[in-house]
């Protein structure tokens, strides 16, 4: 902390909160209440109930969470495989090609993601490449939106290796399938672990491309929401935002604890 | 991957090198190194002999981690070949040259304990388990680490990480040790202890060949059996520690080696059957081993600052004359500082006169034919 005065701190600790707690929390907690509210017209809920989580239990619920989890999974791991391998060979490439590639790499995020599920769709519409109406089609639209944000991890976290590990251990034999797997990786883990993980939360809350591209039977849970209170069943969505929310926490946390336990930290 | 697979040096024939005595050279034929356009190491020749310490120093950015790195094969000569022994291993990669190799902040791996650290290579030379434990107990027990083995790199301090990454590299038996400023993370008191631990490590595994580069010449002076002295990507000096100490061939060696005051003279006579030559500065008649220098040369008479006494006596028997600029005291050392004709002098004395001259007087330095040489005012710059 770059502020010593106790007075000081105590301002960039209200600051801190204020921002914070409008920001984020504000937010959270409207959707966190309409979940629970019985009915809302005032400026709180007028009585608790858990009656929108009961409801959503019964209806399409869980093939959404799984539909979201699978998907999440799936695309995450193809786009860290992918990404990781794309960091590692455009390391050994000049300076401007891993410019120019890792630019490529980011263009699908500066475009609207409806945009990219609409350019998927028409791309996939004729055969042999006929993938409308599958599983597969959600997966590849998530795994074109997320696969900037595990190379350019992996990318950060290699530019920030040095590189006499991996010297050090060519000289004492290694040859280089073995140097990846008991050097380079191991130590990129955080970097592996943390491109996941984002990739995971980015999966879990992706709506635009998906709500193009869906096929009947494969309803995530975003699109779920967005339907329930497109339909003006504004409770149960934030029912369902909140299951969303603790999946995801839970799995991240999981993701955490286990990257601790195996790299000892 | 299986041992049969692996075409390298195998876990034998590297042992089979380290039969006391019995190491490698390393040699340098014409090997020169450019990035780019930019010509980073001027075509070197030089062999290291079997059991040999070389010191490479130099100032930074002289070159001598690039030579370091051709040998040990992350850098691509531009043209000339290096051997290792027999093998021209200018083509092969850096896991077939079997070498170890020690960089300035170890890299230890930092999520294998200090024995899989240690047993890295030969694990991934495909060695058997019961070997590998023999190996990483004996080279943990070399460098005095044998209680850490269950520890991570991160619980040691940088001297007992410095052990540790050299048991890892003495644990594949490496034709070659290549060390690149092993000591510089280190401050100054335990780099004392670790280079006469490094001396008494080579006493240890006489066969092994060592190519230490440093920037500390006490480091060089200390361990090395040859010291070669790099400069803007070239040799300018090689030999034997004590002679290119003693006799300087340059300038530059004479200065970057021990700082050695330089005195322009005139060769008056030179050297006779003993080999020793007179020269004059100014009015002042002097004598020092000469290098075939005849009468009427241009010269620099080299004088170490510690072979410099404000004393006479039967031996300190050249004798010049400077005006005392400034004392530095330093405990055990005094250094001081004269100005002899424009060419500052520094001296360096344990035992000085109770009562120092003031800074402004002329002082008398006398020093002995013996410790000093004579060098060619030209070569070498
Ligand atoms: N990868 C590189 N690309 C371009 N130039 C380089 C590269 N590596 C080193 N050089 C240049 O090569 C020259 C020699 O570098 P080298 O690392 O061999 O010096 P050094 O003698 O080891 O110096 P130091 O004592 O500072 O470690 C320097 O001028 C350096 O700038
Ligand atoms: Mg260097």
């Amino acid at each position: 902390m770059l502020v010593w005065s106790r007075s000081g701190r105590l301002v960039i600790w209200v600051i801190f909160a204020l921002i914070f707690g409008v920001l984020f929390l504000a937010p959270l907690a409207v959707i966190l209440l309409s979940s629970l509210a019985d009915q809302w017209n005032g400026v709180l809920p007028n009585g608790l109930t858990i009656e929108h989580y009961g409801d959503v239990a019964r209806g399409a619920a869980w093939n959404a969470v799984k539909a979201s989890l699978v998907t999440g999974f799936a695309a995450s791991a193809l786009a860290l495989v992918s990404g990781a391998w794309a960091a590692l060979s455009l390391r050994l490439q000049g300076p401007a090609l891993q410019r120019l590639l890792g630019l490529l790499f980011f263009i699908p995020s500066a475009v609207p993601s409806v945009s990219v599920g609409l350019g998927l769709l028409v791309a996939f519409s004729h055969p042999p490449l006929l993938l409308n109406g599958t599983i597969a089609i959600v997966m590849i639209a998530h795994f074109v939106l997320i696969s900037a944000f595990t190379f350019g991890n992996v990318s950060a976290g290699l530019a920030r290796l040095s590189p006499d590990f991996e010297q050090v251990a060519s000289s004492l034999g290694a040859r280089p399938a073995y140097r990846l797997w008991h050097v380079t990786l191991p130590l990129l883990a955080p970097y592996l672990v943390a491109a996941f993980g984002l990739s995971f939360a980015l999966s879990m809350g992706e709506l635009g491309a998906t709500v193009m591209v869906y096929p009947p039977g494969w309803v995530t849970l975003p699109v779920s929401i967005f339907s329930l209170t497109d339909r003006g069943d504004i409770f149960a969505g934030a029912a369902l935002t909140m299951i969303l929310v603790a999946a995801t926490l839970v799995l991240l946390l999981g993701l955490e604890r286990i990257t601790k336990r195996a790299t000892g930290a | 991957m299986s041992a049969a697979a692996f075409t390298g040096p195998s876990v034998v024939d590297i042992d089979a090198a380290k039969v006391r005595g019995a190491g490698s050279n390393v040699h340098f034929d014409k090997v020169s190194v450019a990035y780019g356009t930019h010509v980073v190491l001027h075509p070197l020749t030089l062999d290291i002999a079997p059991g040999e310490i070389l010191a490479m120093i130099g100032p930074s950015g002289s070159g001598k981690t690039t030579a370091l790195r051709a040998v040990a094969g992350f850098v691509r000569p531009a043209s000339g070949r290096i051997r290792i022994g027999a093998t021209d291993v200018t083509d092969l990669p850096p896991y077939e040259r079997g070498l170890g190799m020690v960089v300035q902040n170890y890299a230890l791996f930092p999520h294998m304990r200090v024995e899989d650290n240690v047993a890295f290579g030969l694990r991934a030379q495909g060695a058997d388990k019961a070997l590998i434990g023999e190996r990483v107990k004996d080279a943990l027990a070399t460098v005095g680490m044998a209680t850490f083995a269950r520890r991570y790199p991160r619980e040691l301090s940088g001297g007992q990480q410095q052990r540790v990454a050299i048991a890892r590299a003495l644990a594949v038996r490496p034709r070659v040790l290549l060390l690149d400023e092993p000591l510089s993370a280190l401050d100054a008191q335990i780099r004392r202890n670790m280079v006469e631990e490094i001396a008494r490590l080579h006493r240890s595994l006489p066969g092994l060949t060592i190519l230490y580069v440093t920037h500390d010449q006490t480091e060089a002076l200390t361990l090395a059996d040859k010291i070669a002295i790099m400069r803007d990507g070239r040799v300018c000096s090689h030999g034997p520690t004590a002679e290119l100490y003693r006799r300087p061939p340059n300038r530059f060696t004479a200065e970057f080696l021990g700082r050695a005051n330089l005195l322009p003279v005139t060769v008056a006579e030179a050297a006779g059957s003993k080999g020793f030559a007179t020269a004059t500065h100014g009015d002042a008649v002097l004598t020092g081993a000469g290098r075939g220098e005849k009468a009427g040369d241009k010269s620099l008479l080299c004088i170490r600052p510690q072979h410099l006494s404000l004393t006479a006596d039967n031996e300190h028997t050249n004798r010049i004359v400077g005006t005392l600029r400034e004392v530095h005291w330093q405990g055990e050392l005094t250094h001081l500082v004269l100005d002899v004709d424009g060419t500052p002098v520094r001296v360096s004395a344990t035992k000085l006169p109770v009562a120092l001259p003031e800074p402004g007087t002329k002082v008398p330095l006398f020093f002995a034919p013996a410790d000093t040489s004579l060098l060619p005012e030209d070569a070498g710059v």
